[in-house]
């Protein structure tokens, strides 16, 4: 069995041995392989650019592992603004002692995630620290993008406009809560982590008058429909009976006393778009496995601008409110 | 076929049956002579009602006084301080119940304690003390108990292993607290305007559904024994609008399913067996109520935390803030929304009093549940 060594972090020949033997083999690409102090890139258009830190812990779960999720949540969010995501940064900082195996594993998954959108790492680092510092592995991504539609933003929607959602809710904070509480299910409940990509560039390309995307990372649906309703100025009214949400998430959710749309997903959108246009974004999204059971949840309104209507099935009517306090440390 | 975990709910929210039960309610109280006020006993049914926008379905002359069924929130803040301090001393592992950790104690809540430092832990299941133990022979691990009857056999089973493996390094802080004294202490006081009960159907799994006759009987008040569910409570406000409209006091259990009079004898016969009831135990906003709590008994002393530890608690009483009114809402004199902070300066996330901080606080519920 290998092990990663602090001498793995140390700048000296192990650390290109670690370099060569795993990132380059794996992520192997021109720009990344010149091994200059810095990348450089070649980008036409207006880039859309952001980074994020993955520290979810277990770090292997069904559905993926913490190398998906760091390319997954990474690109999601460069598509999410309409940008076709093109480079990549990623740091590691792993803990003393770590299964050189186990983190192959993780580099070939990302190795895979980047193909689904095309996107390449092109620079990186690798720290490692003592044993007891941190828990096995953390990892930053970095990425950029390319904009290829100017029209997506949080502040654009309008009364009237629809809401869908590209999957089921919930899944990947049900699994991570599951595996973290050690609840074993009858029924194989994964993580949702998936890159989104495909279907965003679709619907770019489709030329439909959509108006914002959202992926429902940390604080789940609940929190998007409510950053849109203020930064629009709308009211979202979303109908509790339509939201998909599988037996499992619903179970897990009646166990522990939590709402589906406060979990945390990591490949699931949420999509405004203007009434004319639902049906044929619904058609777009259908076309992909991840996106085949889309639905429309509701409708933006003026009734309560800056809030979010949930609507039950026996017609009551309550705010759906930001999540709040201390719903799960360490889910991404 | 097997039992998914659905079928034990999904028919309880069936929106048509919900609707019906609206009907028949609103048909059913235009007979009322006076209007209803009805205390649902326990947080886990003002959640309901709030997380399911129930009163929206009832009319006018119904309406709802939230009751002190939420063990977080009648924990005074002296005891919310026995956990900080035990969590403060060395090598100790404070494990408690979801909530506990965040509601504020005179100076502290143990959120911000453990982010500290101190090792406190919360628990899904009691039975998980047991293996922390285990796994921490080294360490004095201290299972600050909390809870009503519901909650109260499964610390009782907790010891109940815990005598049989011999473990010796785990220690318990009883904060069992008891239904039947507290709605007394409420309605002895005169006060509260109350004229029915809606009573919590998992107490009544373990005690029984006659704890609420000598209530039903000295104060005139129809008691129904409800589930969780929407269609439970329409169906138990429903029961409660009949016995008024026929005059009637009695104690109805709509919880068929697994209520009976006489409870789970086997569950009562194990808490009485570790368990007895205190002189006296300090409810937040309420006050002191004789024989309302339960400590350990004598010969299970060395277990018993708040006597191991005797040296670093202090009881004397700590009051509330004084803009927060949690004490007169647990008496069902105010709604969470008469109260200048709430909403405001009191927040689930910077709660002032208790009952924003559990999801079964009449607060946390408005505050959660906003209607609209």
């Amino acid at each position: 069995m290998k092990y990663i060594q602090l001498s793995h972090g140390g700048g000296g020949e192990e650390t290109n041995d670690l370099i060569s033997d795993l990132f380059y083999k794996y992520f192997n690409n021109e720009i990344l392989l010149k091994a200059e102090d810095a990348a450089v890139l070649e980008v036409e258009n207006k880039i859309a650019f952001t980074t994020d830190s993955f520290t979810v812990s277990p770090i292997f779960f069904k559905g993926g592992n913490i190398g998906k999720l760091a390319i997954a949540g990474t690109v999601n969010d460069l598509a999410m603004m309409g940008a076709k995501p093109l480079y990549l940064s990623s740091s590691f900082i792993i803990e003393e002692g770590f299964s050189f195996s186990e983190l192959e594993t993780i580099v070939i998954s990302m190795r895979d995630e980047l193909a689904k959108s095309g996107a390449k790492i092109v620079c990186g680092d690798t720290k490692v620290v003592p044993k007891g510092s941190l828990d096995q592995i953390f990892i930053n991504t970095t990425g950029i993008g390319e904009l290829k539609s100017t029209e997506i933003s949080a502040h654009n929607i309008k009364e009237g406009d629809s809401i869908l959602i590209s999957r089921d809710l919930g899944r990947h904070g049900a699994t991570i809560l599951a595996a973290r509480e050690g609840i074993e299910l009858v029924s194989d409940l994964g993580s949702d982590c998936e890159t989104l990509w495909p279907a965003v560039e679709a619907l770019v390309e489709a030329k439909l008058n959509v108006k914002a995307f959202r992926d429902a990372t940390r604080g789940g649906l609940a929190a998007v429909l409510n950053e849109w309703a203020q930064s629009s100025e709308v009211c979202i009214e979303i109908n509790e009976n339509l939201l998909p949400i599988c037996d499992e998430v619903k179970g897990i959710c009646e166990i522990l006393g939590f709402d589906a749309y406060d979990f945390a997903n990591e490949g699931t959108f949420i999509i405004a778009v203007a009434a004319e246009d639902e049906e044929k974004a619904l058609e777009v999204l259908k076309r992909f496995d991840f996106s085949s059971n889309a639905v429309c949840i509701g409708t933006v309104s003026s009734e309560r601008p800056k809030k979010v209507i949930l609507h039950s099935p026996w017609g009551s009517r309550r705010y759906l409110e930001l999540p709040k306090g201390e719903l799960l440390p360490r889910i991404c | 076929m097997s039992l998914q975990l659905k079928d034990l709910y999904d028919s309880f929210r069936e929106p048509n049956t919900i609707k019906a039960l609206s009907q028949q309610i609103k048909k059913e109280s235009l007979k009322l002579k006076e209007p209803l006020y009805i205390m649902e006993v326990c947080g886990g049914h003002t959640h309901t009602i709030m997380k399911y926008g129930l009163k929206q379905l009832l009319p006018k002359n119904i309406e709802f006084i939230h009751g002190p069924g939420c063990p977080v929130c009648i924990m005074p803040k002296e005891r919310i301080d026995h956990a900080i301090s035990l969590a403060n001393l060395d090598d100790v592992i404070l494990l408690t119940l979801g909530d506990m950790i965040r509601v504020p104690g005179s100076k502290t809540s143990l959120a911000q304690e453990r982010a500290k430092g101190c090792d406190i832990r919360p628990l899904y299941s009691p039975l998980d003390a047991i293996k922390i133990a285990t796994e921490n022979p080294d360490k004095k691990v201290i299972f600050f108990a909390i809870g009503f009857e519901t909650t109260t056999p499964m610390t009782a089973s907790v010891l109940k292993i815990v005598e049989k493996k011999k473990i010796t390094n785990l220690y318990f802080h009883i904060n069992h607290v008891l239904v039947p004294p507290a709605v007394e202490a409420i309605m002895q006081s005169g006060e509260a305007k109350i004229n029915a009960f809606i009573g919590p159907s998992h107490v009544s799994v373990i005690s029984g559904a006659k704890i609420y006759s000598p209530l039903a009987d000295e104060y005139n008040t129809p008691v129904a024994v409800s589930g969780f569910e929407p269609v439970d409570v329409m169906e138990s406000i429903l029961m409660i609008v009949k016995q008024k409209n026929e005059e009637q006091t009695k104690v109805e259990i709509q919880y068929s399913r697994a209520v009976t009079l006489d409870g789970n004898i086997k569950a009562q016969e194990m808490i009485a067996k570790y368990m007895t009831p205190r002189t006296h135990f300090r409810w937040r906003g309420i006050g002191d109520i004789e024989s309302s709590a339960l400590v350990l008994r004598e010969e299970y002393a060395q277990y018993d935390a708040e006597k191991v530890f005797a040296e670093f608690l202090s009881d004397e009483p700590i009051d509330d803030h004084k803009l927060c009114i949690c004490g007169t809402i647990l008496k069902g004199l105010a709604k969470p929304s008469d109260c200048k902070v709430f909403g405001t300066a009191c927040t689930p996330n910077t709660p002032l009093g208790s009952c924003m901080v559990s999801s079964e606080g009449a607060c946390n519920a408005y505050y959660r549940f906003e209607e609209i």
